[in-house]
Parts: C-alpha cells; sequence; structure tokens
C-alpha cells in the first residue's frame, strides 16, 4: 500500500513545471489572447515526451500510464497553457494521433471546440464513434468568449473525415481521460490562484498592515488550501483507477473532476476577493487563471453531470 | 503507487470483520439495551465492551505488543478503524487515553511510563479524560491558570478544568497547569498526570448538548499530588515545558482522531436511508457530494499515512483534515435529517449524530483556530 508519485513521475512533472515556468509565463498566457500561442512551450514539451507519454514505445512514444501524466497536465493548469494538452496527450495519443496537436469537442455537445484557429487536427463525435479531420474539413466559425486565450470557435464537418472508432468503450475512455486532463488543469489553476493571493496578501498594506494577516482573509485562502488538499489525491487516484482499469475508474474520474472544480472555484473566488480592485482589472494576471477555471468547469461535464454520475454509480 | 492490501492485511481485515460481528452480537446480549457511552451506565456497558477488544488484542492495533497492541502499522489502524464503524461498534470511551496521551507518551514519556502506563491505557484499567480547557482558556490554551506549585514529595494544584470529555467516569486526568508562577502563555506550563481520587479534586459532571452528562468540570483544592501518585512519574516531560508536548498530542487528535471509516460508515447508513425515504434529483446529488467528500477524505489519509510512514510528520497540516472531516460530518446529518423529514425531530441515532457532528467543529481546537493555523503555517501568511 502506498499513496503518491514515485521519483520517475515526479520527476517528469518537475520537468514540465520547469519548462513552463520559462516558456510560459504570464506574459505569453496575456499574448496568446490576441494572437496565436507562442509554441514554445507546446514545442519543449512534445520535446521532453509530455505529449507522448500514453503512445507506445513501439510507436515512439513513452510507452507510460495516466499517473505520469497527470502531474503533467496539472502544471500545464498552472501555467494556464493555452494549448490543448488534455485533447493532444490524453484523449487523442492513445488513439494512435500522435504528432499533431489535436483539439475535440468530445466534452460539449454545443461544438465550442477550443485552439479551433490553430490546431492541425480536430477529432470529433459522430453518431457511431469519432472521427477525424484536418483542418481544410472543417467549418470553423471562431466565438468571443470570456477567456480569449482558448481561441474557441464553432466547428462543424464539411467533409466525411476519418473514422478513428466505432468502439462505444474506445469512446467512452477518451471521454473519461478528458474529464481527467480538466480536472488536473483546474488543479494546477487552484493551485496557481491561491499562491498568486498568498504573495499579493503578504505584501499588501493596508491599515498598516499586510491584508494577509487579517483574519478574514486568512480564512478565504486557508478555505482554499483545504479544498485544493482534498482534491489533490482525488485527481491522482483517478489517474491511477483510469491506468489500472478499476471497476471504479468511472466515479474516481466524476469525483476528481467535482473535487477539482469545486476547488477552482472557492479558490477563484477567494482570490479575487482578496486581491480587491487591482484583481477586478485585466492588467492583473489573476484573470488569465480565473477566467480559464471558470472554462474548464463547464467542459467536460459540469456540477450535477457528475455528481449523477457519481450517484448512479453508487446505487443511489 | 499501490493500491493493493498485502495477504496480510486482507487476512486481518477478515478476521476482525469475523471478530466484530461474533462479539458485539455477544457483548449485546450481555448488557442488554445499549445506552450511549457519554452515559454512567452507558459507560459501564461500553468498559465490558473494551476489555473484550483489549483481551483479543484489538484495542490499539498499531501499538506495540509489549504495550498492549498489536505490533501493526497505520495501515492495520486505518483497516481496524474502517471494519470498526462499518460493523456498528460504539464509540470508544478510551478514545482520550489512546489517541490523545499515549502518542505524547510515546514522543515524551521515560521507559518506566511508558511500561507502566500504555498497557493500562490499552486495557481499559487507566481512564484517562483530558484537562486541556478551562473557564477562561478554550480557544487561548496557553491561557491557562491552573497552577502547580513544588513542594517536598510532589505538586499542589490548584484551579479548575472544565469541557472534560466524560471526566465524571473517568479516574485519571492528564492536563497542563501553569508550574512557574511568573511565567506567561505557553511558557511555564508542566504537563502532569493525576488520579481524579486525589483528596481536594471535585469532578462535576454536566450535560452536553445532547443533554448526556458527556461533559464534567475538575475543581482542585489544594489538592496534593505526590510524585509517585501514579507507580511512575507524573510529570511527563520537562517540569514548565509541557506546551510542546501537549501540542504534539494535538496534531494527532486533529489529525487522526476521526478516521475516514466512521464517515464511511455513516454513509453506508444514509444510503440505506435514502433506499427508505427517496428523494429527489437534488437530494440525490447532496448525497453524491457528501459521497465524494467522504472518499476525498479517505484518499487523502492514504497519502498522510505514506508520507508518516516515509518518515514525514503530520504537524500543521493535520489542521486541514480537522476542518474537512467535521465539515463533512455536519453535512452528512443535516442530509439525514432532511430526508427523514419531519421525523427528524424525534430522539434517535440521527438527531443524537447530529448534536454531536456540530461538536467537530469546536473540539480539538475550534475550526477558526485551524484556519488560522493553515493560513499563517501551512501557507505562511504573516501573524
Amino acid at each position: 500500500m502506498r499513496f503518491g508519485l514515485d521519483d520517475d513521475r515526479e520527476a517528469l512533472r518537475a520537468t514540465a513545471r520547469n519548462l513552463l515556468a520559462e516558456l510560459c509565463p504570464p506574459a505569453a498566457v496575456r499574448s496568446a489572447w490576441t494572437q496565436p500561442p507562442d509554441p514554445a512551450a507546446w514545442r519543449a514539451l512534445a520535446d521532453a515526451g509530455a505529449l507522448a507519454v500514453l503512445v507506445p514505445e513501439s510507436e515512439g512514444g513513452l510507452g507510460l500510464d495516466e499517473t505520469y501524466l497527470v502531474g503533467v497536465v496539472e502544471e500545464a493548469g498552472r501555467a494556464a497553457l493555452p494549448h490543448p494538452l488534455t485533447a493532444t496527450a490524453l484523449v487523442a495519443a492513445p488513439l494512435g494521433l500522435a504528432g499533431e496537436t489535436v483539439t475535440t469537442d468530445l466534452g460539449a455537445s454545443s461544438a465550442i471546440v477550443p485552439a479551433a484557429t490553430y490546431a492541425e487536427v480536430f477529432l470529433l463525435r459522430s453518431d457511431n464513434g469519432l472521427r477525424l479531420y484536418r483542418a481544410d474539413e472543417v467549418r470553423i466559425e471562431p466565438v468571443q468568449t470570456v477567456d480569449a486565450s482558448r481561441h474557441c470557435a464553432r466547428v462543424s464537418p464539411r467533409a466525411p473525415g476519418e473514422l478513428v472508432t466505432d468502439d462505444a468503450a474506445v469512446v467512452e475512455a477518451a471521454f473519461e481521460r478528458g474529464v481527467l486532463g480538466t480536472a488536473a488543469e483546474l488543479l494546477g489553476l487552484s493551485h496557481r490562484m491561491l499562491e498568486l493571493t498568498v504573495d499579493y496578501t503578504a505584501q499588501r498594506h493596508q491599515f498598516g498592515k499586510p491584508i494577509g494577516s487579517f483574519q478574514a482573509v486568512k480564512h478565504h485562502l486557508a478555505n482554499a488550501r483545504i479544498q485544493i488538499e482534498f482534491a489533490a489525491p482525488a485527481v491522482l487516484y483517478a489517474a491511477y483507477a483510469m491506468a489500472q482499469g478499476l471497476a471504479d475508474a468511472v466515479r474516481s474520474v466524476s469525483q476528481a473532476k467535482w473535487l477539482a472544480q469545486n476547488a477552482a472555484a472557492c479558490t477563484g473566488r477567494a482570490a479575487l476577493q482578496c486581491h480587491g480592485a487591482i484583481g477586478y482589472t485585466t492588467e492583473h494576471d489573476l484573470h488569465l487563471y480565473l477566467k480559464r477555471s471558470w472554462a474548464l468547469t463547464r467542459s467536460w461535464g459540469g456540477a450535477d453531470f457528475h455528481a449523477d454520475r457519481v450517484a448512479a454509480s453508487i446505487g443511489l | 503507487m499501490d493500491l493493493n492490501w498485502s495477504e496480510t492485511q486482507a487476512a486481518m481485515r477478515l478476521d476482525l470483520r469475523h471478530w466484530l460481528d461474533r462479539n458485539l452480537a455477544e457483548w449485546r446480549v450481555e448488557i442488554g439495551a445499549e445506552l450511549s457511552g457519554d452515559t454512567r451506565e452507558g459507560f459501564a456497558q461500553q468498559l465490558l465492551w473494551e476489555r473484550r477488544l483489549f483481551e483479543a488484542g484489538w484495542s490499539a492495533v498499531a501499538w506495540p505488543a509489549s504495550y498492549g497492541g498489536r505490533d501493526g502499522t497505520l495501515w492495520d489502524w486505518l483497516i481496524f478503524e474502517e471494519e470498526y464503524w462499518r460493523a456498528g461498534a460504539p464509540q470508544r470511551v478510551t478514545q482520550n487515553g489512546i489517541q490523545i496521551l499515549a502518542p505524547s507518551l510515546f514522543e515524551h514519556g521515560t521507559q518506566a511510563q511508558k511500561d507502566l502506563l500504555l498497557p493500562r491505557v490499552a486495557a481499559a484499567e487507566d481512564l484517562w479524560c483530558q484537562g486541556w480547557s478551562e473557564p477562561n482558556a478554550g480557544s487561548d490554551l496557553a491561557g491557562v491558570s491552573s497552577r502547580a506549585r513544588r513542594v517536598p514529595g510532589g505538586w499542589v494544584l490548584d484551579g479548575q478544568k472544565t469541557w472534560t470529555t466524560r471526566g465524571a467516569f473517568c479516574t485519571h486526568l492528564f492536563g497542563l497547569f501553569r508550574s512557574d508562577p511568573d511565567s506567561e502563555r505557553h511558557r511555564g506550563l508542566t504537563y502532569l498526570l493525576v488520579p481524579l481520587d486525589l483528596d481536594g479534586i471535585v469532578v462535576r459532571g454536566f450535560g452536553r448538548l445532547d443533554g448526556d452528562e458527556g461533559f464534567a468540570e475538575v475543581f482542585f483544592t489544594e489538592a496534593f499530588l505526590p510524585d509517585d501518585a501514579i507507580g511512575t512519574s507524573v510529570v511527563l516531560g520537562e517540569v514548565d515545558r509541557g506546551w510542546s508536548v501537549a501540542v504534539s498530542a494535538a496534531s494527532t487528535e486533529r489529525g487522526l482522531l476521526r478516521s475516514p471509516g466512521r464517515y464511511q460508515a455513516t454513509v453506508a447508513s444514509l444510503l440505506d436511508l435514502w433506499a427508505e425515504r427517496g428523494g429527489d434529483a437534488a437530494m440525490r446529488r447532496r448525497i453524491a457530494a457528501a459521497c465524494m467528500r467522504v472518499d476525498a477524505y479517505r484518499l487523502q489519509t492514504l497519502q498522510t499515512i505514506t508520507t508518516l510512514l516515509d518518515g514525514g510528520d503530520l504537524g500543521s497540516e493535520a489542521s486541514l483534515a480537522k476542518v474537512w472531516w467535521s465539515e463533512l460530518d455536519i453535512g452528512l446529518h443535516e442530509i439525514a435529517l432532511d430526508l427523514l423529514g419531519v421525523d427528524a425531530e424525534l430522539e434517535g441515532p440521527w438527531s443524537k449524530g447530529h448534536q454531536f457532528s456540530l461538536a467537530g467543529p469546536i473540539y480539538a481546537g475550534t475550526n477558526e483556530v485551524q484556519r488560522n493555523i493553515v493560513a499563517e503555517r501551512v501557507l505562511g501568511l504573516p501573524r
């Protein structure tokens, strides 16, 4: 019995964290609001093997499982990486679609697809499974979203595309991996928003003191830290349950998403409140992370969707 | 990451499950109607139960066998807790001795203190209550004003402790006393081990929120505590340095006092109640949410135990868990009361459990104090 990431998995996460700290700072996220994201971080992740963790070694990947990737995806969340890491590395890579930037709308019926203005490949649900389309095989109508760095568009096929799978179990597993990745990103975003706020409240003075010394502020941030503390092991467990093919994988993935988005909601509210007016601007970096968390909270199934799946799994 | 139980662990779980089923049935025949352990008669019933547990080696599974335990690990403790609560076994009336005093004895006790006291704790021969709170020192424990004056051959105790759980039924009290009269705050306190039958000690039980006599106040009036009153030194740790001894226990209390197994068992009862009473989609989601919070606590505990077995320290992180389990316990009981509707007013296990759950954010350090600890020591916010 042992619960936690081993050294190899931690090393992969640390690699991702370090390269994202350098190549995806707030300025890079900010610039992705008005232009396609700088590919430097994405290329570095690819070079580190992060996009091919779930690709078999025989196909040039690392041949590892979700427990290796979940920490990397969490770090992408922490950095608010604009690129579609969950879609590419978690959802698509095990389907034999390695090596390209993939986006997908598996999680949403509305067909608002992120990264749509620059993705090379679109993985879309069809009546009998998953189909793959090249960028020139879909109609892309960009939409304005609250987090503009996501580059969302309404996407619809205008060519037959190519069948990836018509196996319902494979489609379902791909969906679960998308939920898992989204949960991990939300966890990373929560960490980032809390860190920003701890730093800010320690240096911002009012009434002659750092505002972080006031109990009301402390309690907001303690509540956020508590929500994060209990979401984190649930996200890791969901990755483990997926990797091991455990019977409670679906329940654990839904639970991870539900807990992670609660953590993000609690932390986001606390972060905005404790930053005060400076946080309520687009000049400050907080909004980059806050808006991403709002988008992901309702992607890949919202709170009620996942609570209902958990309810069904425990016989309610 | 390996979440498989070993064969030995699985076998222990099975043995325990059978033992509990058989012995609970026998004990319930022996006592007749089962009463609350927070009443005098119920406490006496539960001592019979505690002795059964001890004789079979189940009273403190993670302790060395030489002290009355089972040479188990924290994993065995976790398994024990899951099975214990799953079986519907009673609250542990020995809890303060086993879970709060003993960790401090292991860490700070002399060999003689450990050899003498621990087996008697495990066997429910000495029944310990906690002497922390005073009328003017609750959350602010460093404000303790009960005094211990050094005299030849012992100590003279004066002052008052209160809100002492099951104090009226216990034989001994562990607590903090101000031994340096010129000291302030957390300096100059001594951790003393006190038999409650000394001259000059009066214990008065009184009703908790649910009406049971589960609380007591303990008055010390020129009470002479001989150095050998308990057959070994009455001072745990060093004289005037009791604060750090108490703090080490406080962390254990917050972190591991309430195991996930308790709430897993509550969830199982809640699912039965749902099956019986039913509810709408919103209620179904509330129950699912509560189940998720319980499972998150279980998973976080697996992580905590891994950290502890790797040589890590529970420390301030224990405060995170204390807020989580105390709030989720209230949530579980509120759901049950809502499922019961007007029947929630009836005295019964759910109404009693609800009242007890409301104590969770207060005891073992209020949740407000825990949040301060999280903010200052985990997040590093300025004091």
